[in-house]
């Protein structure tokens, strides 16, 4: 977020850049086919494409017609096939077995792959293996930074979780430092520079290395960015496996926002088609409840629903002069209001609809407890019920990793009681699930505390080690003990409230869980800023086995 | 003063020649130039000389001697001459010697006598013998041109990128031309020979006759052509004593000379600097020199001692036993300045700076009148341009000084024209020195480019002299400093007497990190002469690990190369050594090494799951790791198999793995996958419908649903499904049936382990209120006030929360009262609070 209440606040940089940049290159790409060709887009590329070019853009660029990258064969009969797809070797089989069909059939056409962010050598290794590496020709869509907000970007590469926590795989740690590079050129050298977890360690390392490397035009430019914070997503499990109560969270959870736009389905709509809205600060509506906790939206939008009747009511006095100038001026922009607003007012009905259906309370509850480390038996049979009912699959799930986390892991009767039920419940395929939780730390058992400890040291011990500190192996995960408790009481993490938590007049950050929990990493984020540094607070970088892996950076550039 | 222009030479009216010693050679020649192939190279290059002993009838049974020496005649190579015998020497753009032998072989040898390459100029060549060759310049580079015993021609327009073109037949020549030149136009390189009274012109297609305009008459025979420095003038030297000058293009005539000498000149040469409009052609016999022009007259030299013509950009240099001169047309600054009774305003300010010295009045004089004329400005720039085209540094410091007195006197004189000047002399001079002998003039140096200059000095390995220019004119570090260093490191590593250890020491002491040094680039170099240790040691130096990795793979040392691929963080680094190890060692070496490195491993791991499925399982075979084998089976025993037997089966060797593993969970409940797999199937096959893959609780729910009550039970108790579970199960799908009977018959069973509440809220969401209030009334008593509440009895509900005195309870049926027809229940409530709080 901006700073809305701020008026001194400086104005954010502008990030549209981002996106013509894209734009332009990827025009460039396309123009590189001269002539008319079918676009082949991988289902991953297609919202972040949606945000960056729309179907008229690529038709003027002579795309004919657009197809989804799926196990089909293709029926397109265009002369010139042009594919837009992540870097996988798995499309390049798809890709491969296109082309080698065309062979077969005798036909020749011209392939184009576009590759996005980037281009791996595994993938044109794999060309080669299938014969086509001749066949097509390919190229970087360096598309590395999707502008959703005004003040909020994404990568939106989903897979770096897999491939880096779950299969030790670095290959995306370059992406982000060649975001972080084109970040530094457009909008000035970071002044300030934090990071916690051996991925962002990483990350700075690469990209201080691109930097020294063209050894910058950045320098003498005033800093737009005052401060870069890289932080594993490791770091902070927790947050992420909580309930979400905020407004936007909600909206989330109901209908999953995609790049920053949601489809609202007839039920929302309140017609028979449903509708793709974009859901950011241009939405007057929605930037002024996104944040609010759930309770309060109603009351809010039930009030901004009587002004808007106000508006219009005001009508009734008018002249016709007066008229005519409300018609010209304020008619549209009330229009618009009511259309937003009924929207919002749908989503809000929806979503309550569905959480009532699933005894939200008591699932927060649960959370809660969980949390706060009470009557953990208790939540522990609760969740065996949610398993048992099969409420969710992926539901059931994030509580028993909740559960895992703040608990340091399950306690081995659990861990195989649970697991069984979730096997019973949802099928014996998940056996493999529970292996990559495991393997990740995010659903473990809890181990005898001597042995873990060794584990532990000798691991610390690896890691010192220059060489193996770029080790990303699966066995220090199981080391890694979550420590939440300690971590929790440290950074006073559950605020001790004496009567009820007023969620209209938040204290802290903790309202975006009803009161309960400030979310970790914002608190860390919070307390470094504070201190501008590390310093003092070793004793929970140590608790986040991360001793080795936080650092600040100031300036680090030779001042000009 | 008076004597400054004695070495001047008027040729007609408007231009002076003038000759100036550059060197005195004490060069130890044994032989005779003219005894000699001579070469020397434009730019103030280096000469070189290898005594012909092929020209005389008698093979001498010595082998010849090549010698290259700087053009102030200091020696930089000298080596025996072991191959066939040479017909022709030249030097190409890059300085490089070129030796054409009589079999058409070109041998390229460096400034310093090392061999390069060689080349051959094709078969043709070959079976018919060179007569002759020349090597020219043109845009691209340099070319080699050859006539044939054959009287054929064949040519290279660049020698960098050999391309031979086999030039047409001249129709009827039956003897080798009298003259022939190669001549550059329009980008193509052509021939121009002269037999008898005829002159031809070859191009790639055809040859053609041609005749030069205003040509005298009587002419039998051509003795001799040449082509100015920049190909655009051509002149011709007849057996009448007759010179014809024109252009190239053979289209106009410029002017001719007559200086009745029938013997054949030994060389000829154009005279003539860019942008001036005065042409002269350098002619030289035996013992004599004429420059000859469009004049009546021409200036006469005559020569001591066997001398040699190098044509340049603006003049002619001149060499002997004993000297080296430069005779070139007299500069118009100059001219102006020096000319005897000059009245320009460059002269005015020399003799009016020179008065200053003598602290003489008359200085204000000259100074007045110039500034009277309004010349100032113009009288400095022309001392600054004369400065530049002297030899001599005094001379040089007095126009300069001259200049800056009169620009004291400027209001805004732009400083860049002298200060350049100044840094530019300073450079011209330092290069012009006897040691180093690059005698390049002003306007030389200026179409050379700096940059070529101190490729030069790298050429002659004159690198503190180039690191010394590059400071002095603060030429960027990338392009100056950093460049030259980085050249002198890979001459450096050739040094093969000295220790691997103390060239690395010494290489890494000099360049340091000088930005722009890639020490990749050193170390390539010093494997190319074969020394490997020493590259590895240079590669210790390279900041960038990603740059070591290349050359180490090409070392072969590939373990060392994983190393720093991974240091780099550059996963294709890493991922194209993997696919270089995997090639080269065997498979078990290959998967030790996978072993010790990690996050290579995990990236091919990443590789095989998509592409080599079985090298996957021989990594974990490898390391032992039954837990991902027994994963990998269960992927598996998806994926890969169709048949129930054939997934069993994988799923039996998961289990097995798992046991290995020690994961007794894991390889329970595979085996449980497996019976329940197998019951499917036998499911499928007795009551059809679909049950492969559904999780046991979609087993029995389905069998329930399907009607099949003992089977589920049976199916429960096999699995030991826990009671909680059986019973939400069966009540969903109960009240999913809407079996109500059938489901008030379950709950009387026992009693439920999940309360009653459920039953309740199940009833209510199928909207059978009837139902739902039977179970209420079972509810216990924690949940009682939620299930009233849920079916809608919120007197009742009113009640039990009174009678429980629980507060939060209260609330809750409170808001659940409306207000018209819960009005009295609202009542109730508040006085119970009342009361509960009076006590």
């Amino acid at each position: 977020m901006a700073f809305p209440h701020r008026p001194d606040a400086p104005e954010l940089p502008d990030f549209s850049m981002l996106k013509r940049l894209a734009r332009d290159q990827l025009i460039y790409l396309l123009e590189q086919l001269p002539g008319k060709k079918d676009l082949f887009i991988e289902a991953d590329l297609m919202s972040p494409l949606d945000r960056i070019a729309n179907v008229s853009i690529l038709k003027q660029h002579e795309v004919d017609k657009l197809y989804k990258v799926e196990n089909k064969p293709a029926l397109s009969s265009s002369e010139q096939l042009c594919f837009l797809v992540r870097p996988r070797i798995k499309n390049m089989r798809y890709i491969a077995s296109l082309v080698n069909a065309d062979k077969l059939a005798g036909r020749t056409r011209k392939y184009k792959v576009i590759f996005s962010p980037q281009k791996f050598y595994a993938c044109e290794m794999v060309l080669e293996e299938e014969g086509i590496y001749g066949d097509v020709s390919c190229d970087e869509w360096a598309f590395s930074l999707l502008p959703l907000d005004v003040d909020l970007l994404s990568m939106e590469l989903p897979e770096f979780f897999r491939d880096y926590f779950l299969e030790g795989d670095q290959r995306w740690i370059n992406t982000v430092a060649q975001a972080l590079h084109l970040l530094s050129t457009l909008y000035g050298p970071f002044p300030n520079c934090y990071g916690i977890g051996r991925c962002a360690k990483m990350a700075y390392e690469l990209w201080r290395n691109l930097e020294e490397e063209e050894d910058g035009e950045t320098k003498g430019r005033r800093p737009e960015i005052g401060h870069i914070f890289l932080l594993d997503r490791d770091v902070d499990f927790v947050t992420a496996l909580c309930s979400q109560v905020v407004y936007e969270g909600l909206v989330d959870d109901t209908f999953r926002i995609k790049c920053g736009s949601v489809d609202f389905g007839p039920e929302v709509t309140s017609c028979d088609k449903s509708l793709k809205v974009l859901l950011n600060a241009e939405d007057k509506v929605f930037n002024e409840i996104r944040n609010e906790h759930f309770s309060n939206v109603f009351g809010f939008l039930s009030q901004k629903a009587r002004n808007l009747q106000a508006q219009y009511d005001r009508r009734r006095g008018m002249d016709i002069k007066q008229m005519k100038n409300f018609v010209s001026q304020e008619l549209k922009g009330l229009k618009q209001e009511h259309r937003l607003l009924s929207l919002h007012i749908g989503a809000c009905e929806s979503i309550m609809k569905k959480k009532t259906k699933q005894d939200f309370q008591e699932l927060i509850k649960t959370e809660h407890a969980l949390l706060e480390g009470f009557n953990i038996r208790e939540s522990t049979s609760y969740i065996e019920e949610h398993i048992d009912r099969q409420v969710s699959p992926i539901e059931s799930l994030r509580l028993m990793c909740l559960l895992s986390i703040t608990e340091n892991g399950l306690i081995p009767k659990d861990y195989r009681s649970l697991k069984t039920q979730y096997l019973q419940s949802y099928g014996p395929e998940h056996l493999l699930t529970f292996s990559n939780l495991r393997r990740a730390g995010l659903l473990t058992e809890q181990a005898p505390g001597d042995t873990l400890t060794a584990v532990e040291s000798k691991v610390s011990k690896l890691v010192t080690d220059k060489a193996a500190g770029k080790i990303t192996d699966a066995f220090s995960s199981l080391a890694k003990r979550s420590n939440f408790r300690a971590i929790s009481k440290k950074l006073n993490l559950i605020p001790r409230v004496d009567g009820e938590y007023d969620l209209k007049v938040p204290r802290d950050m903790a309202y975006v869980f009803s009161g309960a929990y400030v979310p970790l990493s914002c608190r860390i984020i919070e307390q470094v800023l504070e201190r501008r540094s590390w310093q003092g607070l070793d004793e929970v970088v140590r608790l986040l086995n991360c001793s080795d892996f936080a650092f600040t950076v100031r300036c680090w550039r030779r001042s000009p | 003063m008076d004597c400054y222009t004695a070495n001047w030479n008027p040729l007609g009216d408007s231009a002076f020649y003038r000759k100036y010693e550059l060197y005195s050679m004490d060069w130890d020649l044994k032989e005779e130039l003219r005894d000699c192939l001579v070469a020397a190279a434009p730019y103030g290059g280096p000469i070189a000389l290898l005594r012909n002993p092929w020209r005389k009838e008698k093979a001498a049974s010595v082998r010849p001697v090549l010698d290259i020496y700087s053009a102030s005649g200091m020696p930089l190579a000298s080596l025996l001459w072991k191959s066939g015998p040479v017909v022709s020497l030249g030097w190409s753009a890059e300085e490089e010697l070129l030796c054409v032998q009589e079999d058409g072989a070109v041998l390229v040898y460096g400034l310093h006598g090392d061999f390069r390459r060689h080349f051959s100029m094709g078969n043709e060549v070959l079976q018919n013998r060179v007569l002759d060759a020349r090597i020219f310049h043109t845009e691209f580079g340099s070319g080699v041109a050859i006539l044939t015993g054959a009287h054929r021609f064949t040519l290279s327009a660049n020698v960098g990128d050999l391309k031979l073109r086999r030039m047409p037949e001249v129709p009827g020549l039956q003897s080798a031309p009298s003259c022939w030149t190669a001549l550059c136009q329009d980008r193509v390189a052509h021939i121009l020979l002269a037999v008898g009274p005829d002159l031809y012109l070859l191009d790639h297609a055809a040859c053609s006759a041609v005749t030069p305009p205003g040509l005298a008459p009587g002419v039998s025979s051509f003795l001799q052509m040449a082509v100015s420095f920049t190909y655009r003038h051509l002149a011709l030297f007849t057996d009448t004593g007759y010179i014809w000058m024109g252009t190239a293009s053979l289209k106009e005539k410029l002017c001719e000379f007559n200086c009745n000498i029938r013997a054949p000149p030994k060389q000829m040469v154009w005279c003539s600097r860019p942008r001036s409009k005065e042409r002269a052609v350098v002619v030289a016999w035996e013992r004599r020199l004429m420059v000859v022009g469009d004049a009546p007259e021409s200036i006469q030299f005559v020569l001591d001692e066997d001398s040699y013509l190098v044509p340049e950009l603006d003049g002619v240099r001149i060499f002997s036993h004993s000297t080296h001169e430069f005779l070139h047309e007299v500069p118009a600054a100059s001219e102006e300045i020096f000319k005897i009774a000059s009245m320009a305003p460059g002269a005015l300010l020399l003799e009016a700076q020179k008065e200053y010295e003598k602290e003489s009045q008359k200085a204000d004089e000259y100074l007045r009148e110039i500034q009277e004329l309004g010349q100032l400005t113009q009288a400095v720039q022309q001392c600054i341009e004369a400065a530049g085209h002297e030899h001599q540094p005094d001379m040089q410091k007095s126009l300069l000084r001259a200049a800056s007195f009169g620009k004291c006197f400027l209001d805004r004189f732009p400083p860049d024209s002298f200060v350049h000047m100044c840094q530019d002399l300073r450079v011209l001079n330092a290069v012009r020195d006897y040691h180093i002998g690059i005698p390049l003039t002003y306007s030389q140096y200026k179409q050379l480019t700096i940059q070529v200059l101190l490729d030069r000095l790298v050429l002659r390995r004159l690198y503190p002299l180039a690191i010394q220019i590059c400071e002095y004119l603060r030429l960027p570090e990338v392009q100056g400093v950093s460049r030259i260093l980085a050249h002198w490191a890979c001459y450096k590593v050739q040094q093969k007497d000295v220790s691997d250890e103390d060239v690395a020491r010494a290489i890494n002491q000099k360049l340091g990190d000088t930005p722009g040094v890639s020490y990749s680039d050193i170390a390539a170099r010093a494997y190319g002469c074969g020394r490997t240790e020493l590259a590895i040691k240079l590669l210790e130096y390279e900041p960038r690990s990603g740059e070591q990795v290349p050359l180490l793979l090409k070392m072969k040392r590939s373990k060392l190369a994983l190393s720093k691929a991974i240091e780099s963080g550059d996963t294709d680094l890493v991922f194209t050594v993997l696919l270089h190890l995997k090639n080269e060692l065997n498979r078990g070496d290959f998967f030790m090494t996978l072993r010790n490195q990690p996050m290579a491993l995990s990236l091919y791991r990443q590789f095989c799951k998509h592409q080599e499925l079985e090298t996957l399982k021989d990594l974990y075979n490898q390391d032992d790791n039954h837990q991902e084998l027994g994963s990998f089976h269960i992927r598996a025993s998806y994926a890969a198999e169709e048949r129930i037997e054939g997934r069993v089966a994988a799923l039996q060797t998961a289990a097995d793995a798992f046991y290995k593993a020690k994961n007794e969970f894991a390889a329970k409940a595979t085996e449980d996958q497996m019976r329940l797999l197998r019951l499917q199937r036998r499911l499928e096959d007795e009551l059809g419908g679909q049950f492969l893959d559904l999780s046991l609780h979609d087993t029995v729910t389905t069998l329930i649903l399907g009607g099949h009550n003992k089977r589920a039970e049976q199916l429960a108790r096999d699995f030991r499904i826990p009671d909680k579970r059986l019973w939400w199960l069966k009540l969903t799908a109960l009240a999913d049936l809407e079996d109500w009977e059938e489901l008030e018959k379950f709950s009387k069973s026992k009693k439920s382990p999940i309360g009653y509440l459920p039953f309740v809220e199940i009833c209510m969401k199928q909207h059978n209120k009837y139902e739902a209030k039977k179970y209420a009334s079972r509810v216990g008593p924690e949940q009682k006030v939620k299930a009233l509440l849920l079916v809608g009895d919120v007197a009742q509900a009113a009640d039990v929360a009174i009678e429980h005195r629980n507060e939060a309870e209260l609330s809750l049926v409170l808001s659940h009262c409306t207000g018209a027809t819960d009005g009295a229940t609202a009542d109730k409530i508040q006085r119970a609070r009342a009361q509960a709080q009076k006590k």
